[in-house]
């Protein structure tokens, strides 16, 4: 319903500036110091400045500033909690109690890829196998939302098809990270990051500026809630600037466990067991380098996922004052002091003569919450007088309802087209910082974790670099074809989310005990994994409702049904980390308890500190399965 | 406050605003608390990061 404008030269131009630039950050780095082990190898630190952005821009990808700030514009400012866990915990707690232990583990253990930290950690090769394994397979399920989000703006800032869109994105995306950008450049990462700093320090001055002040922003849109349109209202929707309904046992509560434990809780707490992230503090120096970090990778995520929940939401009251004009017959008065009203949107088929716009899925009218700013007397097709209105609408109107299309539809319609295409060059960054360690993640992942485990017998040997551009290039192939072939409600969001989740869910309680748990054993490591991944994917398939129905094989078994548990209110929103994560917990816990101690020796290369007579110890040793 | 009625959603807004100010006062605090100091284990396994890198 919003315009579309056209690639202009000056688009194109500014697009292979700034790509050019990245080639020649990258083709500098290859000449002298390009990556964070070479600052450490001169002994040299990196500047923290360029560690933090470097990591922030890897953490931050399209599918928080699309995926997430579209479902703000959908479900309001609730998701600021998201922001708030992203701060405390994906930097916080990250940075000051995780960085340093997993830095020196990993060094002393000689461990370079997640798999491997857990694998050497529990001297084990079938965890290193299972983490490898897991991560190869789900990983381009997260690069697919980063893909999309990416694409979703390109297709509307350009005007060109989603598909084209895409196979762009997938094309410069290979171009990138299978000639040499696979690896982390520090510096190109941190050019990408104050990129995506101004866009989005911009976006959100122009959007509080359009709407007159944080306050008198917040106020229209906090006055807004009676435009909530009724289905979302049904689950709990209370407002932008409101929590949805919190409470158990009927389907009006289903928003708010949708948000507060997929969205807030399974990327918050995920982001702790994200194997790309995790590497990323074994390249760090030492304790002071990731101290001076915490500050700048703080503000950098409060700009990067604070600005797009903020503005999303915030484009509902955009769109209401300021959006296209539509037409229709109003059907239910919401408020006839402030105008508002429930409309049947019409089309003008002929000069004076008006038909309802049809639902292109249902085939039924589009009814839409509406700000009436006029009434005119008017004719229908079949010559029946009606009163037409014509006012303006929330944001989930003119994306059709789409979330993912919200935040491209806003700054297409809102913004300068100059800062379309900087956005856009943003969202390039965003996608290309995060995607190059993703697909680096994959590579190894089957290059390192199982080709070199499995195939080789787990001899140490250098890693397969057949294997691990193979396993590149098909993870790209996965992650466009899902791209192409999924695009359901806030699907961005959904699939990080579940990737999110269950990389906490298996990983997380062997990770943190593998840390500072000398008790831990090999056997309660795998099943906790075993258990956190089983049971996630479990109730992915056959009781989450959205990801169930979209699987299809619990329709097989209830012969229709969505869920297992369909006739149980609430159960089918809740999203499986609430259950995987505390049952992979217990089990660590439990089976640790009875099953035998690492021995002494492994303890004292693992925590050394602690017994005093601990020593490096050579990459590889000390595996028993 | 704000021009947000619920608390829950204020308390969101100014807690993210919080945790930053929180990771700059930690910034300042702990600029220089912690040894700098690279041991030779750090640089062997840069080592052998950057060697795994250009094999690449």
């Amino acid at each position: 319903m919003v315009g579309h404008p056209s690639v202009g030269w000056i688009d194109i131009i500014v697009i292979l500036v700034y790509l050019s630039a990245t080639a020649y950050l990258g083709w500098l780095g290859y000449r002298g110091t390009r990556s964070a082990a070479d600052f450490l190898v001169g002994g040299r630190s990196a500047h923290p400045v360029v560690m933090a952005v470097s990591y922030g821009a890897t953490f931050i990808s399209t599918a928080a500033i699309v995926g997430f700030g579209g479902v703000a514009g959908l479900f309001g400012m609730s998701l600021l909690w998201l922001t708030v866990l992203n701060i405390g915990v994906g930097i916080l707690i990250a940075f000051i109690v995780l960085g340093e232990p997993t830095r020196r583990l990993g060094h002393r253990l000689g461990a370079h890829t997640f798999p491997e930290l857990l694998g050497q950690r529990y001297q084990s090769r079938g965890i290193q196998v299972f983490a490898g394994a897991l991560i190869f397979l789900f990983m381009p399920l997260y690069a697919a939302a980063v893909m999309t989000g990416g694409s979703v703006f390109a297709a509307a800032q350009f005007g060109i098809e989603f598909e084209v869109a895409l196979l762009i994105f997938a094309l410069i995306t290979a171009a990138y990270v299978i000639p040499g950008g696979i690896k982390a450049v520090m510096y190109t990462d941190t050019m990408q990051g104050f990129v995506m700093i101004f866009a989005m320090i911009f976006l959100l001055v122009f959007t509080y500026m359009a709407l007159g002040g944080v306050t008198e922003a917040h106020r229209e849109l906090t006055d807004m809630s009676d435009l909530v349109p009724p289905p979302l209202a049904d689950l709990g929707h209370r407002g932008w600037t409101a929590m949805p309904a919190f409470g158990w046992g009927s389907s009006t509560y289903d928003l708010w466990w949708t948000v507060i434990t997929a969205l807030v809780l399974g990327v918050g707490i995920g982001v702790l067991a994200q194997p790309q992230l995790v590497v990323r503090f074994m390249t760090v120096r030492s304790r002071r380098e990731l101290d001076r970090g915490v500050p700048i990778g703080a503000f950098f995520i409060l700009l990067m996922v604070g600005t797009p929940f903020v503005v999303g939401s915030l484009s509902n009251a955009w769109f209401a004052r300021h959006g296209p004009l539509l037409h229709g017959e109003v059907i239910e008065v919401i408020s006839a002091e402030t105008g508002r009203a429930r409309v049947g949107l019409m089309q003008e088929v002929a000069p004076e003569r008006w038909t309802p716009l049809l639902h292109p899925r249902t085939g039924g009218p589009v009814v839409v919450p509406m700000v009436v700013a006029d009434r005119q007397p008017a004719q229908d097709i079949e010559g029946r007088s009606f009163e037409r209105v014509t006012g303006r609408s929330i944001v989930a109107t003119y994306t059709g309802g789409d979330a993912d299309r919200i935040i491209p539809t806003y700054i297409t319609a809102a913004l300068p087209r100059w800062f379309g295409v900087i956005f856009f060059l943003a969202l390039l960054a965003a996608a290309m910082s995060t995607m190059s360690s993703q697909f680096h993640t994959i590579g190894t992942a089957a290059g390192r974790d199982l080709y070199e485990s499995v195939a080789r017998g787990g001899r140490r040997r250098e890693p397969s670099i057949l294997v691990m551009r193979l396993a590149i290039m098909l993870g790209l192939l996965l992650a466009v074809t899902i791209s192409y072939t999924i695009r359901q409600e806030y699907v961005v969001a959904r699939f990080t989310a579940i990737f999110f989740g269950l990389c906490a869910a298996s990983f997380l309680p062997a990770y943190i005990g593998g840390l500072f748990s000398r008790r831990v054993t090999r056997a309660g490591a795998l099943a906790s994994m075993s258990v956190g991944m089983s049971l996630s994917l479990f109730w992915l398939a056959f009781i989450k409702e959205r990801e169930a129905s979209a699987i299809g094989l619990v329709q097989r078994i209830t012969g229709g049904q969505n869920s297992l548990l369909a006739d149980v209110p609430n159960w089918p929103a809740v999203d499986p980390i609430i259950i995987a994560l505390p049952a992979s917990l217990i089990t660590l816990v439990v089976v640790s308890a009875f099953t035998k101690p690492p021995g002494a020796e492994h303890l004292r290369r693992c925590f050394p500190d602690s017994t005093g007579t601990g020593r490096a110890a050579a990459p590889g040793h000390g595996r028993s399965d | 406050m704000l021009g947000i009625d619920d608390p829950y959603v204020v308390a969101a807004y100014l807690g993210s605003i919080a945790m930053t100010l929180t990771g700059l006062l930690y910034g300042l605090i702990r600029r220089n608390a912690s040894p700098d100091a690279v041991t030779i284990e750090d640089r062997l396994w840069a080592l052998e990061e950057r060697e795994a890198g250009r094999d690449l």
